[in-house]
């Protein structure tokens, strides 16, 4: 079962690197990890999504909760969330693509943010899901690189991760 | 407010710490705190031969005295060196301090001389480590390190302290915090008093129950507390490796050890029982086999400081997190007050068909009921251990290397206080006998301290000898010489056919008392049993001197009970080369 695990990191250089680490030393996977600093600057937010049954997910948080490093976690699939995942994709495009392409962004809400004679810059931001579909929509097309944020995540209501 | 140097700070901390011994050994990147350390006399340095012996030394003071072991190496090769010790440390969760010196701030980065990422290195086997990255900041690393090293589930710590923040000419102002607080760090105390109550209903209404009690009894010092329990609910014990001496071994109650090597009546007591009270234990494979087939009929209580250990491998049904000791003195209360109500703690009759049962198993194959080895023209190796334990009358501190005589150490020394067997348990660390027991000797210099080795175990530290010599440690060694690393060879008897694949030394072997005597120790070879109790006597009443006893044994012995494997459960056992349970 795939898992949310959003996690306050203190913002120490090596914290990260503990976090990671645990996950190749216990045999778990990481499928999308995304970290950036938060309003209070000594912390971390770390975001990640993993694959594993109950018993692993529960090890998991386990595990990263023994780390000094690490001030609280959430696993947000336990309840009610948002998650958002950013791609920016690079997409070659002569004269005659331009306007289907354009469709197709539009039906994704997504925008172009940079435009070259034969490239175009999408941005899509929406659960991983969404921006898969979008680079299967666009199958025509030429898609030279992707980007992607992996999923950050947030609880729906009052609950709240922080200190 | 007093100024001191950064090298000045890490010794004054140390010393404010309360530390009796640093064990290290010097080199380019801390030869500033050596100075300093050189200049204040105020804490004795056991410089050791090989910095892996430096952990290992602190490791068996740690593991002997309940305080954490502080150790004092260079960067790069000084600090992989410390890394087995480390690692030792970390699976047996013993509490230690590394000072590791680490190459000035801005080489950092730069494959500097002798530089190793310390931190990076370490970071799977620490509980915690620190780079400092300012010298004010080093007593504040300190106290936190000695903190996280001690308390909750203890282990080893890492400092890494770049050689420019010792500097001896910049000063500044130095407090030793009394306290330290961590945002993200509250190990658990108190156990969930709802989870203590059912537990105590369901210890009351077991018919086949059993205390299963591991290294976490000892190091949460609550063998008194476990004894306590055991004795008014009148429930068998059986302890892991790691936990022997947490329970008398002469208590009636006490089964022996369990697991891969363990008792037939603990791992028989273990398989049929209704409940299962886990105390301070981790499931580890050498104590479940086959994990699918653990237990079958049992309900599990488990009590345990680290959350991580509940259901990592076995499913506990009834997890309590917390301190041993504060858990058993709830539980012994509890206890106490549903005694009166029901008015007989357990009901004086409703274990008698279960003791009944244990008392079978005792005798048909109890190792300590009847001789369980096979005679033979050669000593063999349980008779050792067996003259040791009345030599040393049951009371020595006795260290052990890893192999074939740690397990018979294990099963014929009878070990009845805590902190008295020390083994390196999780990691099985070849080396660490030796070493370990300098530390041991060290924290208690009138007792008498055994390492119980074999030619393998011994030649991987022998270099330490060195070490006893110039701090005059009168250890006694009890060399197992078989010729062979004895446990490959039975694995290599039992599942390869009995090809001996690189297990065994051809006549290479030194002269082990020649070589002692090179040391400045002295040495004896026993090769007939007519000899053994009385050159162990002689050896073990001098009180001053380091005694070697190469003892030859028989080469072909294996250790038993062992469990069958693979897809074996607890009572699947080979109880001698050619008998099954």
């Amino acid at each position: 079962m795939r898992r949310i695990v959003s996690v306050l990191l203190e913002n120490e250089s090596g914290a990260l690197s503990r976090v990671v680490g645990l996950f190749s030393q216990r045999g778990y996977n990481i499928e999308t990890l995304n970290v950036a600093p938060t309003e209070d600057p000594t912390l971390s937010r770390l975001t990640l999504t993993t694959i594993g049954d109950d018993k692993t997910i529960e090890q998991i948080t386990k595990q990263l909760n023994k780390l000094v490093d690490v001030v609280k976690l959430v696993d947000l699939t336990e309840g009610s969330h948002l998650e958002r995942d950013l791609m920016l994709v690079k997409i070659r495009t002569g004269a005659e693509q331009r306007e289907e392409i354009k469709r197709t962004v539009d039906i994704f809400r997504g925008q172009i943010v940079d435009v070259g004679p034969e490239i175009y810059i999408v941005q899509i931001v929406g659960t991983g899901d969404k921006l898969d579909s979008f680079i299967s929509a666009i199958g025509y097309a030429e898609v030279l690189e992707v980007a992607r944020s992996g999923v950050a995540g947030i609880s729906r209501g009052d609950k709240i991760l922080s200190v | 407010m007093e100024k001191l140097s950064g090298s000045e700070m890490v010794v004054r901390s140390l010393v404010d710490e309360g530390v009796e011994f640093i064990f290290g050994y010097p080199g380019g990147a801390v030869l500033h705190i050596y100075d300093a350390l050189f200049k204040s006399k105020s804490i004795p340095h056991i410089l050791v031969r090989h910095e892996q012996a430096a952990t290992h030394a602190a490791d068996g003071y740690a593991r002997a005295t309940g305080k954490p072991g502080v150790v004092l190496v260079t960067s790069g090769p000084g600090a992989t060196n410390a890394i087995t010790g480390v690692a030792t440390a970390y699976m047996d969760s013993i509490p230690m301090v590394v000072l590791s010196g680490q190459v000035a701030t801005h080489l950092i980065g730069e494959d500097a001389f002798q530089e190793t990422d310390m931190i990076g290195v370490s970071r799977p086997i620490v509980k915690h480590s620190f780079q400092v990255r300012h010298a004010s900041d080093i007593p504040i690393t300190i106290k936190k390190a000695f903190h996280l090293a001690s308390t909750g589930r203890p282990g080893p710590v890492v400092i890494d302290i770049p050689k420019d923040l010792t500097k001896p000419d910049e000063l500044f102002e130095y407090s030793y915090p009394e306290t330290v607080k961590l945002r993200s760090y509250f190990p658990a105390r108190r156990g969930h008093m709802g989870q203590i109550k059912k537990a105590v209903r369901l210890l009351l209404g077991a018919r086949r129950p059993i205390i299963y009690a591991g290294g976490g009894v000892i190091l949460g010092g609550a063998s008194d507390l476990l004894r306590e329990l055991a004795e008014c609910v009148n429930f068998p014990v059986t302890n892991t490796l790691m936990g022997l001496g947490s329970f008398p071994a002469s208590s009636s109650q006490f089964l022996g050890m369990l697991g891969m090597h363990g008792f037939y009546e603990a791992n028989m007591a273990m398989h049929n029982s209704d409940v299962i009270l886990a105390i301070g234990v981790r499931f580890d494979d050498r104590v479940t086999n086959t994990v699918s087939k653990f237990c079958p009929g049992a309900q599990i209580i488990h009590i345990d400081i680290d959350p991580a250990s509940i259901s990592k491998t076995v499913p506990a049904d009834l997890p309590i997190v917390g301190e041993v000791s504060t858990i058993l003195t709830e539980m012994l209360k509890q206890l106490k007050e549903e005694n009166r109500k029901i008015n007989s703690i357990v009901e004086k009759n409703s274990l008698d068909d279960w003791w009944r049962q244990i008392q079978i198993w005792r005798k048909e194959n109890g190792l300590w009921s009847d001789r369980r080895y096979p005679e033979s023209e050669h000593i063999m190796p349980q008779q050792v251990i067996e003259c040791l334990y009345r030599v040393t009358h049951g009371d020595a501190f006795v260290t052990s290397d890893v192999g074939q005589h740690q397990m018979f150490a294990a099963q014929y020394y009878r070990f009845e206080k805590a902190n008295r067997w020390i083994n390196s348990g999780g990691l099985g660390t070849m080396g660490f006998g030796l070493p370990a027991a300098m530390g041991v000797q060290l924290a208690f210099p009138d007792q008498t301290v055994v390492c119980v080795t074999g030619e393998g175990s011994i030649q991987m530290n022998i270099q330490e000898l060195s070490t006893c010599t110039q701090y005059n440690l009168p250890l006694k060694i009890v060399n197992l010489r078989n010729n062979y690393l004895g446990m490959v060879r039975q694995w290599q008897d039992m599942q390869y056919e009995g090809r001996h694949a690189m297990s065994t030394y051809e006549d290479s072997l030194p002269d082990f008392t020649k070589l002692v005597s090179a040391y400045g120790h002295l040495g004896f070879e026993i090769k007939e049993l007519a000899d053994l109790e009385d050159i162990m006597k002689e050896a073990f009443s001098m009180k001053d001197k380091l005694v070697f006893l190469d003892i030859s044994v028989d080469p072909a012995e294996h250790v038993y009970p062992m469990h069958v494997a693979p897809n074996g459960a607890m009572n699947d056992m080979w109880l001698s080369k050619s008998k099954r349970s």
